[in-house]
C-alpha cells in the first residue's frame, strides 16, 4: 500500500482560519487527551516533570511574527493593522493528508498509507519499524515517533470519532474542531465542490502550504483577513473637521436644539 | 491490496457532566471514565458539555489537560503537620482527626477575640460559604482574592453601571459590529470570549485591541493599538472628547437611564460642593425647563434641562452633569494630539477610533422588534441597540489609575448608549444590581466584640461613614481594606495580610487561615519579601505570625510555608457550587448556575475543603453550623448546598427548589436538588421573559423576574452614574468636610484622585520616581496570562508545561537594539526595587517602550513535585520580584503602598524597568530560592491512555 | 538533520564494503590467495556491520524484516532488497573463493552491478527527499558511489593488494590518487550546490503562507522545549564549527591520503603501510564528511521552527 491510491472518493481535511486562531493550544491538548487513548498506542511524554519535558503531539501551534516589508501606504506588502505594524499569527499545524503524500511512498514497510476511501494518511503501527524516515520526507513535521513504542505517530484526522457510532452524530468530528473555542478549525470534504469546506476556501480564499514541495496538501489554511483603518467610510462630516473652538458649548447647543420642543414635533411629523 | 480494517467505534466509557475547574470559567464538561490498568475507574476523555450555557461544547487547552491535572504527582495525599522549618517543605502526614484537632486548638481561643484569626480565601469559587463561615466565627478579617485581583474593575462597574465586564457581563456577541477590547489576555470569560471573538468574525465585524502587546486575541483583532500601559485613561477620555467634539452621543439614552441630567450643586467650599442636589426624600433633581424649576427626576413627563446652570432655591447654583462632562471633556488637554504622546497613539488613530465607534452606534443602529415597559410604564416597540461593544481587564485595572479608568470606559459606553442594548454590552443576571442594592461592609459584631459580625464583610460603601475604622480611626480590619488609604476596597485587601500581619500593624493576628492562594509566590509582589516575612521570627524565637493553617490540593511553594495543612481534592472529586450568591455563571439571556461533584472517589485521604470547613465550624459551635444539641448541622457540604437557606427559600442553588424541585430562585429546599442537577449535566438554566431581554436596568419585565428570582426582594432599577457622589463625599472629607476625616498625609491624593467624575492622573510609581523614571527605568515591563495555563497550577500538568517550560521576557526590537541584545540572550532587569536575570526574545508586535513576560510560570525548585533542575525553576522567572507592595519611599516615614488609591487594587502594570545584558554566566535566572523537599519521585515516562489502546 | 552515529556508520561502512567487493568481483585478487579471502570476509563484515548498525535507530527492530515489502516505491526498501539480493552472489563469489578458490567472472559482474546499485539505492534514500533540498540532487548518489569506489579500492590495496614493491601495486596506488581527487570532486560540486540550495524554494514565507503580509519570523515555538521534530530534523551546527569540520574531512580524507600514497610511491618498502594508512584515514575523513552531510542539512520543516535564525539545537 505504500503506492498512493490513484484517487480517493472522499478527500477529507481541515481547513484553519489564520484570521480567527487565537493560538490557545486548546486543539492541541484536546487532540493529545483523545488520541493518547485512542487510535495506536499512547502519546507518551518523556522526563514529563523533569528538566526535559517532551513529548509526542499530533497537532502543535507555532507563532509566528510577520513584519510587513513596506511601510504603510508604499505598494505591494499587503498592509495589515492600523499603521502597517508587525503582526502575529498563531498558526496551528497537523497532519495535511496530502494527496501526493511521499511519507506514504517512503515507508518501506507499507505501514504509512492513505485510504481510497477517504484519504486519510494512517499508520499501522503494528508493521511500523521507526525507521523515521516519513517523518524526513514530511516537510510539515507533522509525524512524531512516539519514543516509548518506537512506532511514528500522526495525525489520525480523528478516524475513530468520525465514523465512531458509539458518539453523537454532531460529535462525529476531530476532536480538535470541536473543542476549538474560537471556531477556527473545520473539517469536511474537498472533494465536494459545496462542502463547507470547499466553499471556505473559495470564499476566503484557502491556500497550500509550501505548494513548492508538490505534496498537495488536502488541509488549507485561510489567509488573515485583510485590515482597513479605523474610522474609514464613516461619513461623519464633523469627523473630519478641525478641533471646533466652540468646546463645549457647541455640544450643548446642539443637544439644546435636538431636544427643544420644536425640534421635537418637527421629529415626530 | 485494500486498505487495513479499523475497530473506529471504541466505546468512551460511563460518561458523567460536571463543571470544570482548570479556571473560573466554569465550562460545563463531560468526563468519561473507564476502567484503567488497575481497575479503578479512570478518566479516559473530557470533553466541553455541548448543553452548556457558557462554553457550549467547547473546552479549552487547560480544561483538555484536566486529566493531568487530576492525577498530577504534586497532589496532597494526606494531612500535614510541618516538622521543619517553615519552607523547608518538610512535613508528616497525620490523620484527619488530629488535623481538625489541632485546627480547633489554635482557632477555639480565638473565639474571645475573633479578629486574631484572619480567613483568606484566594481563587474561591465557594465565598458565599467562606464568607458566611467568617462571618459566623465574628472576624472581621476575611476577603478572598479580588483586592489583587481586579476590583478596580468589578468596583468601577458597580459604581458606574451596576454590572461589570468579567463574568458579570458580556458584549452581545450574536449582534456586536465593532468590539473594542482593552487589556486582555484571557479574562476568565475565556471559552466565551474566544467563541464570541468567532462569531464576530464570522458575522463580518471589526475587532480592535487596545494593548501593548499583540499576541492572543490581539493578534486576530482588525486594529491594534498598541498603547504605552497605563495611559489608558487618557485615550478613553480623548475619544469621548472626540464624541463630544463630533456630536455623537445618545442624549435620549442619557436622559432616560444616566444621571446626566442630574443637577450637580455647585458651592465651592460648602459641604454640598459637587454633591448632586436631592428633595427631601433623598430623590436627585433635575430641572425642569417648562416649569423652570428643579423636580425630582421620577416626576412624570419631565424633560430634563441638559446645557446650562441654574439656580435652586436659597440660591444655590447647580449644573446638569452632562454640561459639566461636556466643560470637562471639551477641554483641549483631551484633544487626541496632546494625548498622542503619553499614550504613544496617533492622534490620526483616536479620531478614527472614535469616528468607528460613532459610526457603528449611530448608524448601523439594530433594532428587535419586541414590546416592553420601562420602569416609568413607558411602552416601547422595539429594543434599539448601538451595537458597539467593549469589554476591558487588568490591562487596565491593574494600575493604580485602574478605578478612574475602568469608570472613564464604561462612562463611555453609556455615552453612546450601548449598555445592555442589543449590540452592546449586556448585564449576566443577577447583574445589573446598582450598589445601593449590594450590602455595604461590616468590620463589627453583632453584640460587643465577640460572636457573629453584623453583616457581611464586603460591600461598597457609600460616603466614609461606612469606612471598617474604628472611633478613633484605626483600621479594623488586618488588610485595612476600608480605610482612607483604600476607602472602596470592595474585595477587601489580601495582599496586604502577610505583610501587616507580620508587622502587627494595625494589631498582631494568631492565626492565618488560608485556603488555594500561593502567596508565598505568584500572588503577592515583592516575593522574597513575603517569603521573609512567613519565615521571620520574633525575639522569643516564635515566628511572627504564629500559626498558619493552609489548604491545597498540590505541593504549592505556599503549602511548605504552612503550619497545617488540609489537604483538598481534586475539582474531580468534590462538591462545588457555583452559586448566584457568589460570582455567577449566569449568560445575558438566561440565570445559569451549577454544581460539582465526585465524579470519581478521592483514592488518598483528602477531603473536599468546604466540607472541612463546616466540619470545622461545627466543632468550633459556630452558629448555623450546629443543632441545638450541638452536633452539626450538615453532614457535608452537599448538604449544606441542598439545605442551607440565606433567607426562607433562598439557597445556594437557585435551579430545582421547592419540595418537587419546580420552582426556580426561590423555593423551599428539595432533597433531590443535586440529583436533579446532575441529570441535566450540573447546571440549571432560567431563560429570561423575552421582553426582559435588554435594559434590565430599567425593563420591568426583568425587575420584576428578578424579584421572582429572588436577587432581591423589590425591583432595583439602576441608574447610570456618569457622575459619582460617593466620590464626591471623600474629596469632601479631604476637604476638611464632615466628622470622619482623612489623615493629613491622604488629603491631597484624595482631593486628585477621588474626582466624581472619571479623570486620569500618571500612575503613582512613574510619578513618585519622578526624574529618574526616564533616566533610570525608561521602560514598562508586564506580564500576561497564557492561554493555556492557569497562574502557578499548570506547571504540574505533564501536558500543559511542555508548552510554557519556561518563560522569556519579550524585548521589543527597539530596546534590543539599542542594548544589543538578541534573541536568547541573558539580561538584567532592574527596577527601583530589585533585579533580575532573565533569558530575552526579540519580538516587533509590542510597544516599544514595554517588554513582557508569561504570568507564573517561574517556579521555586522543588515545589509542584517537579524536578529541581526544572527549566521552570532555573530558566522560568517571576517578574514579581521587581514589583513591591509598597511604592518608593516619599522620606515622610509612611509606607504608600502600591495600589489603587480609590479600590486598594494591587498595582502590577505600573511596574518601571531598565535592562542591561548580563555578562556571560551562568545560565540560570535569578534570584534563586533555595529548594523545597519534593514529596513524591515522579514517573520519568508517562504514557497515559495506553491500557486502552489496543 | 540530527546526524545519528549509527546511519553514519551504516553508511560509510557498508559503502566501503561494497566498494571493496565491487573491486573483489570485478576479478581483481587471486580468488586462492589469502588475502583475497580476507578481504571478501571484511567486505562482508563491513557490509553486515553497517546493515546491523543501521536496525540500531529504529523504534522496533524485531520487524525491520518488513522493510523489504515496499520496493514499489520506497528506496529504503528497494535498499534493503538489494542488500539481500547483493549477499547472493557476493556470497557466491565469498564462498567461491574461500572454500574452492575459484572465480566466476559473470556471477561477479552480477556481484559489481549489485554493490553499485545497492549504494545507489543508499544514497537515494536521501536523494529522493524533496524535504532537504541539499541532498534532493543526483549529485547524492553520485559522490556515495564514488566515496563507496575509493574507499574499497584503497581497502583492496592497503591490505588485500599485490605485493609490495610490483609495478601494478604503482598502478593501483595512482588509480587510487585519481579516485581520491574524483570522488572530492564531485563530493566538492555537491557541497557547492548545498551551499547555494538552503533551503530550495521553501522559505518561511512559503511555509506560513504569510508572504504576501511581509517577512515572517518564529515568534513562540509551540513547545517550550525540543521535540522529535527538532530534535531530528532541526538541528543545525554552527557556520564555523562546520567549516572547521570540512577542514578536518578534507585532510582526512583527500590531502592525508594523497601525501601518504604519494610516500608509498616514493618508499616501496613501507608502501602498504602507507596506503593501509592512506585508507584509514580516508575512512576517517567519510566519517567526518558524513557526519557534515546530515549536520548541516536544512530540513524543510526547520522553517517553521525558525529557519536558520533559530537556535538550534534547542537545549
Ligand atoms: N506578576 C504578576 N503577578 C500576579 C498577577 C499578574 O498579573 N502579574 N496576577 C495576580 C492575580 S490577578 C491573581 S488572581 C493571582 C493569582 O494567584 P494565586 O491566587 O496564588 O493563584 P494560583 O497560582 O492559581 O494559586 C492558587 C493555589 O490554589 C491551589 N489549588 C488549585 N486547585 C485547588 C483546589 O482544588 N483546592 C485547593 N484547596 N487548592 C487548589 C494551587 O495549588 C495554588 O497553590 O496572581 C496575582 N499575581
Ligand atoms: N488561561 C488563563 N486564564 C486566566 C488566568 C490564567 O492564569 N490563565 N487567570 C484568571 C485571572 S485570576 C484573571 S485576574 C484574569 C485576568 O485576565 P486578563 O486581564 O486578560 O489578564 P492579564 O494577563 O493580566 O492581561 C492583561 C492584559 O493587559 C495588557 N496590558 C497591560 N497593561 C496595559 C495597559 O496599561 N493598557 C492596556 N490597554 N493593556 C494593558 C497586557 O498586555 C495583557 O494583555 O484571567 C483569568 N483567566
Ligand atoms: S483551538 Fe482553535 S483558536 Fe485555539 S489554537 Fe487551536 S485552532 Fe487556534
Ligand atoms: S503532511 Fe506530512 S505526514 Fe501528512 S500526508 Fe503530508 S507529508 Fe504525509
Ligand atoms: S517510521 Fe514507520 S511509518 Fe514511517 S517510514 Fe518507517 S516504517 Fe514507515
Ligand atoms: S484531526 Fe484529530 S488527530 Fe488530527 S490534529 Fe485534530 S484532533 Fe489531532
Ligand atoms: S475556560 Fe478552560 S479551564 Fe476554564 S473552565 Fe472553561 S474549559 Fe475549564
Ligand atoms: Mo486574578
Amino acid at each position: 500500500m505504500t503506492s498512493l491510491p490513484q484517487s480517493t472518493n472522499k478527500k477529507l481535511g481541515l481547513v484553519i482560519d489564520l484570521d480567527t486562531c487565537v493560538g490557545c493550544h486548546a486543539c492541541v491538548i484536546n487532540c493529545k487527551e483523545w488520541n493518547t487513548s485512542g487510535y495506536g498506542t499512547a502519546l507518551s511524554d518523556q522526563d514529563p516533570y523533569g528538566a526535559n519535558p517532551t513529548g509526542a503531539w499530533l497537532n502543535r501551534i507555532h507563532t509566528f511574527e510577520v513584519v510587513p516589508d513596506k511601510p504603510k501606504g508604499q505598494g505591494v506588502g499587503e498592509v495589515i493593522g492600523t499603521a502597517g505594524e508587525a503582526r502575529v499569527v498563531h498558526f496551528p499545524k497537523s497532519c495535511l493528508h496530502c494527496e501526493d503524500a511521499p511519507c506514504v511512498t517512503v515507508c518501506p514497510t507499507g505501514a504509512s498509507y492513505k485510504r481510497s476511501e477517504d484519504g486519510i494518511v494512517l499508520v499501522d503501527e503494528d508493521k511500523c519499524i521507526g525507521c523515521g524516515l516519513c517523518a524526513w520526507s514530511c516537510a510539515y513535521g507533522a509525524r512524531e515517533m512516539d519514543l516509548a513504542a518506537g512506532v511514528m505517530k500522526k495525525c489520525t484526522l480523528c478516524v475513530d470519532r468520525i465514523y465512531n457510532e458509539e458518539l453523537q452524530e454532531v460529535d462525529r468530528q476531530p476532536a480538535c474542531v470541536r473543542t476549538c473555542p474560537a471556531g477556527a478549525r473545520h473539517f469536511g470534504d474537498f472533494a465536494d465542490p459545496n462542502s463547507n469546506v470547499s466553499l471556505l476556501v473559495a470564499e476566503r480564499g484557502g491556500f497550500d502550504l509550501m505548494p513548492e514541495q508538490d505534496n498537495k496538501p488536502v488541509n488549507k489554511y485561510l489567509p488573515p483577513r485583510p485590515r482597513s483603518d479605523l474610522g474609514e467610510g464613516a461619513d461623519l462630516g464633523a469627523a473630519h473637521t478641525e478641533e471646533s473652538t466652540e468646546g463645549a458649548s457647541g455640544l450643548l447647543g446642539w443637544i439644546d436644539r435636538a431636544l427643544s420642543p420644536s425640534s421635537k414635533q418637527k421629529e415626530a411629523n | 491490496m485494500a486498505d487495513p480494517e479499523l475497530q473506529l467505534s471504541e466505546p468512551l466509557g460511563e460518561k458523567h457532566s460536571t463543571v470544570c475547574y482548570m479556571c473560573a470559567c466554569r465550562c460545563g464538561i463531560n468526563v468519561y471514565l473507564k476502567p484503567g490498568a488497575n481497575g479503578e475507574k479512570s478518566v479516559r476523555y473530557i470533553e466541553g458539555n455541548r448543553d452548556h450555557p457558557v462554553n457550549q461544547g467547547v473546552l479549552c487547552a487547560k480544561g483538555s489537560a484536566g486529566i493531568m491535572q487530576h492525577y498530577s504527582p504534586a497532589r496532597l495525599n494526606a494531612p500535614m503537620r510541618r516538622v521543619g522549618p517553615r519552607g523547608s517543605g518538610e512535613f508528616e502526614e497525620i490523620s484527619w482527626e488530629e488535623a481538625l484537632q489541632q485546627a480547633v486548638d489554635w482557632m477555639e481561643p480565638l473565639k474571645q477575640d475573633p479578629k486574631k484569626l484572619a480567613f483568606f480565601t484566594g481563587r474561591d469559587q465557594s465565598q458565599s460559604l467562606t464568607s458566611w463561615w467568617a462571618q459566623q466565627f465574628g472576624t472581621p478579617n476575611y476577603a478572598a482574592h479580588g483586592g489583587f485581583c481586579s476590583v478596580n474593575m468589578a468596583a468601577a462597574g458597580i459604581y458606574t453601571i451596576g454590572g461589570a465586564f468579567w463574568e458579570f457581563g458580556s458584549p452581545d456577541w450574536d449582534r456586536t459590529k465593532l468590539f473594542v477590547m482593552f487589556g486582555v489576555a484571557e479574562d476568565h470569560d475565556s471559552n466565551p470570549i474566544k467563541m464570541g471573538i468567532g462569531k464576530l468574525k464570522k458575522n463580518g465585524g471589526r475587532f480592535v485591541s487596545v494593548n501593548p502587546v499583540r499576541t492572543g486575541y490581539s493578534a486576530v483583532a482588525d486594529n491594534w493599538l498598541g498603547i504605552r500601559p497605563g495611559t489608558d485613561g487618557l485615550l478613553i477620555l480623548s475619544v469621548i472628547h472626540e464624541l463630544f467634539r463630533m456630536q455623537k452621543i445618545d442624549v435620549d439614552y442619557l436622559i432616560r437611564y444616566s444621571n446626566a441630567p442630574f443637577l450637580v450643586i455647585d458651592a465651592p467650599g460648602t459641604a454640598d460642593h459637587g454633591m448632586l442636589a436631592r428633595d427631601k426624600n433623598g430623590v436627585e433633581l433635575v430641572w425642569d425647563a417648562a416649569k423652570k424649576k428643579a423636580v425630582p427626576h421620577t416626576t412624570k413627563g419631565v424633560v430634563p434641562h441638559l446645557t446650562s446652570e441654574v439656580t435652586l432655591p436659597k440660591k444655590v447654583k447647580a449644573k446638569p452633569v452632562l454640561m459639566m462632562m461636556a466643560e470637562e471633556y471639551s477641554k483641549p488637554e483631551y484633544a487626541p494630539e496632546a494625548v498622542a504622546a503619553e499614550t504613544g497613539i496617533a492622534a490620526e488613530t483616536i479620531r478614527g477610533l472614535a469616528a468607528e465607534i460613532a459610526k457603528v452606534a449611530f448608524e448601523e443602529e439594530i433594532t428587535i422588534e419586541q414590546e416592553w415597559v420601562d420602569m416609568k410604564g413607558e411602552k416601547h416597540d422595539r429594543f434599539i441597540g448601538r451595537p458597539v461593544s467593549m469589554h476591558a481587564m487588568r490591562g487596565i485595572s491593574a494600575h493604580s489609575n485602574g478605578f478612574q479608568t475602568c469608570r472613564a470606559l464604561h462612562v463611555l459606553q453609556v455615552l453612546i448608549g450601548s449598555i445592555d442594548c442589543p449590540g452592546g454590552f449586556r448585564c449576566k443576571p443577577s447583574y445589573p444590581k446598582p450598589y445601593t442594592a449590594h450590602p455595604k461592609p461590616h468590620a463589627t459584631n453583632v453584640k460587643g466584640t465577640t460572636g457573629p459580625l453584623a453583616g457581611p464583610h464586603l460591600g461598597y460603601p457609600h460616603g466614609p461613614e461606612d469606612l471598617a475604622l474604628d472611633k478613633d480611626g484605626h483600621p479594623l480590619r488586618i488588610d485595612k481594606a476600608y480605610t482612607w488609604d483604600a476607602p472602596l476596597s470592595a474585595h477587601g485587601m489580601m495582599h496586604m495580610v502577610i505583610a501587616n500581619a507580620h508587622a502587627g500593624d494595625p494589631y498582631k493576628i494568631d492565626t492565618l487561615f488560608m485556603y488555594m492562594a500561593n502567596m508565598a509566590w505568584n500572588s503577592s509582589m515583592n516575593t522574597r519579601g513575603v517569603i521573609d516575612m512567613l519565615t521571620d521570627k520574633d525575639e522569643n524565637g516564635e515566628y511572627k505570625i504564629p500559626h498558619i493553617i493552609y489548604s491545597d490540593a498540590y505541593n504549592s511553594e505556599m503549602v511548605s510555608y504552612a503550619d497545617l495543612i488540609l489537604p483538598d481534592t481534586t475539582y474531580l472529586e468534590r462538591h462545588d457550587c457555583i452559586s448566584l450568591l457568589d460570582r455567577p455563571c449566569s449568560e445575558p439571556e438566561a440565570v445559569v448556575d451549577s454544581i460539582r461533584w465526585p465524579v470519581v472517589e478521592p483514592n488518598r485521604d483528602v477531603r473536599g475543603f468546604q466540607s472541612v470547613v463546616l466540619d470545622l465550624g461545627a466543632r468550633l459551635g459556630l452558629p448555623g453550623m450546629v443543632n441545638e444539641d450541638g452536633s452539626p448541622r450538615f453532614a457535608d457540604y452537599a448538604d449544606y448546598i441542598v439545605n442551607h437557606e440565606r433567607k426562607p427559600g433562598i439557597g445556594p442553588l437557585a435551579g430545582y427548589r421547592g419540595k418537587d424541585g419546580s420552582q426556580s430562585g426561590r423555593g423551599e429546599p428539595n432533597p433531590n436538588q443535586l440529583e436533579r442537577y446532575k441529570e441535566n449535566g450540573s447546571f440549571s438554566i432560567t431563560h429570561l421573559p423575552e421582553e426582559a431581554l435588554f435594559f434590565k436596568h430599567a425593563n420591568k419585565a426583568y425587575q420584576d423576574f428578578a424579584v421572582d428570582m429572588g436577587f432581591y426582594d423589590s425591583p432595583q432599577p439602576s441608574i447610570f452614574n456618569l457622575y459619582s457622589d460617593v466620590m464626591q463625599k471623600f474629596r469632601l472629607a479631604a476637604e476638611g468636610h464632615g466628622d470622619i476625616q482623612p489623615p493629613d498625609r491622604l488629603r491631597d491624593r484624595l482631593k486628585l484622585t477621588f474626582n466624581p467624575l472619571p479623570t486620569w492622573y500618571a500612575p503613582f510609581e512613574e510619578e513618585r520616581l519622578g526624574d529618574r523614571t526616564d533616566k533610570e527605568f525608561p521602560y514598562h515591563a508586564l506580564t500576561q496570562r497564557p492561554a493555556a495555563m492557569y497562574h502557578s497550577w499548570g506547571s504540574q500538568n505533564a501536558w500543559l508545561r511542555q508548552i510554557h517550560t519556561k518563560n522569556p521576557l519579550y524585548v521589543p526590537s527597539a530596546i534590543c537594539d539599542e542594548k544589543g541584545l538578541e534573541d536568547g540572550d541573558w539580561a538584567w532587569v532592574t527596577s527601583w526595587h530589585g533585579k533580575i536575570k532573565v533569558q530575552i526574545a526579540r519580538m516587533e508586535a509590542v510597544n516599544d517602550r514595554t517588554m513582557w513576560t508569561w504570568n507564573a510560570i517561574g517556579k521555586r525548585r522543588g515545589a509542584w513535585n517537579l524536578d529541581e533542575n526544572a527549566p521552570e525553576a532555573t530558566k522560568g522567572f517571576l517578574l514579581n520580584h521587581l514589583i513591591n507592595e509598597l511604592l518608593p519611599p516619599k522620606g515622610d516615614g509612611y509606607r504608600w503602598s502600591n495600589s489603587d488609591p480609590i479600590t486598594g487594587q494591587a498595582a502590577w502594570y505600573d511596574l518601571r524597568v531598565n535592562i542591561e545584558k548580563a555578562p556571560p554566566e551562568a545560565e540560570v535566572s535569578e534570584p534563586v530560592v533555595q529548594p523545597q523537599k519534593k514529596r513524591t519521585k515522579p514517573t520519568d515516562e508517562l504514557r497515559y491512555g495506553l491500557e486502552w489502546t489496543k | 538533520m540530527h546526524p545519528a552515529l549509527s546511519v553514519i556508520s551504516f553508511t560509510t561502512l557498508s559503502g566501503a564494503g561494497y566498494g571493496l567487493a565491487f573491486v573483489l568481483a570485478t576479478g581483481h585478487g587471486n580468488p586462492g590467495a589469502l588475502s583475497t579471502k580476507i578481504a571478501w570476509f571484511v567486505a562482508l563484515a563491513l557490509i553486515t556491520i553497517g546493515f546491523l548498525s543501521s536496525t540500531l535507530h529504529l523504534g522496533n527492530p524485531q520487524r525491520a524484516w518488513r522493510a523489504v515489502s515496499q520496493w514499489k516505491s520506497s528506496w529504503l526498501s528497494r535498499e534493503g532488497c538489494m542488500c539481500f539480493i547483493s549477499y547472493v552472489p557476493l556470497c557466491l563469489l565469498a564462498g567461491m573463493s574461500i572454500f574452492y578458490n575459484s572465480f566466476d567472472l559473470t556471477l561477479g559482474y552480477i556481484g559489481a552491478i549489485c554493490c553499485a546499485i545497492t549504494v545507489y539505492c543508499t544514497a537515494m534514500i536521501y536523494a529522493s527527499l524533496r524535504t532537504i533540498a541539499s541532498w534532493h540532487t543526483g549529485w547524492t548518489p553520485a559522490f556515495y558511489l564514488a566515496f563507496a569506489l575509493t574507499g574499497g579500492t584503497l581497502i583492496y590495496v592497503g591490505f588485500f593488494g599485490p605485493p609490495t614493491g610490483s609495478r601494478s601495486t604503482e598502478i593501483w596506488i595512482y588509480l587510487c590518487m585519481v579516485f581520491l581527487v574524483c570522488s572530492w570532486a564531485v563530493k566538492y560540486g555537491w557541497s557547492h550546490r548545498a551551499e547555494r540550495v538552503g533551503y530550495g524554494k521553501s522559505t518561511m514565507e512559503s511555509a506560513t503562507g504569510l508572504g504576501n503580509i511581509g517577512k515572517v519570523r518564529l515568534l513562540e515555538r509551540p513547545h517550550a522545549m525540543g521535540n522529535y521534530l527538532t530534535n531530528e530534523m532541526a538541528f543545525r551546527i554552527g557556520r564555523k564549527h562546520a567549516q572547521k569540520l570540512n577542514r578536518i574531512a578534507l585532510l582526512l580524507g583527500l590531502v592525508l591520503p594523497l601525501i601518504l600514497l604519494a610516500l608509498a610511491l616514493q618508499i616501496a618498502s613501507v608502501a602498504a603501510f602507507f596506503t593501509i594508512v592512506a585508507a584509514l584515514s580516508f575512512m576517517a575523513g567519510v566519517f567526518v564528511d558524513r557526519w557534515l552531510f546530515f549536520a548541516t542539512a536544512r530540513h524543510a520543516v526547520g522553517l517553521y521552527y525558525g529557519g536558520d535564525d533559530a537556535l538550534m539545537p534547542a537545549e
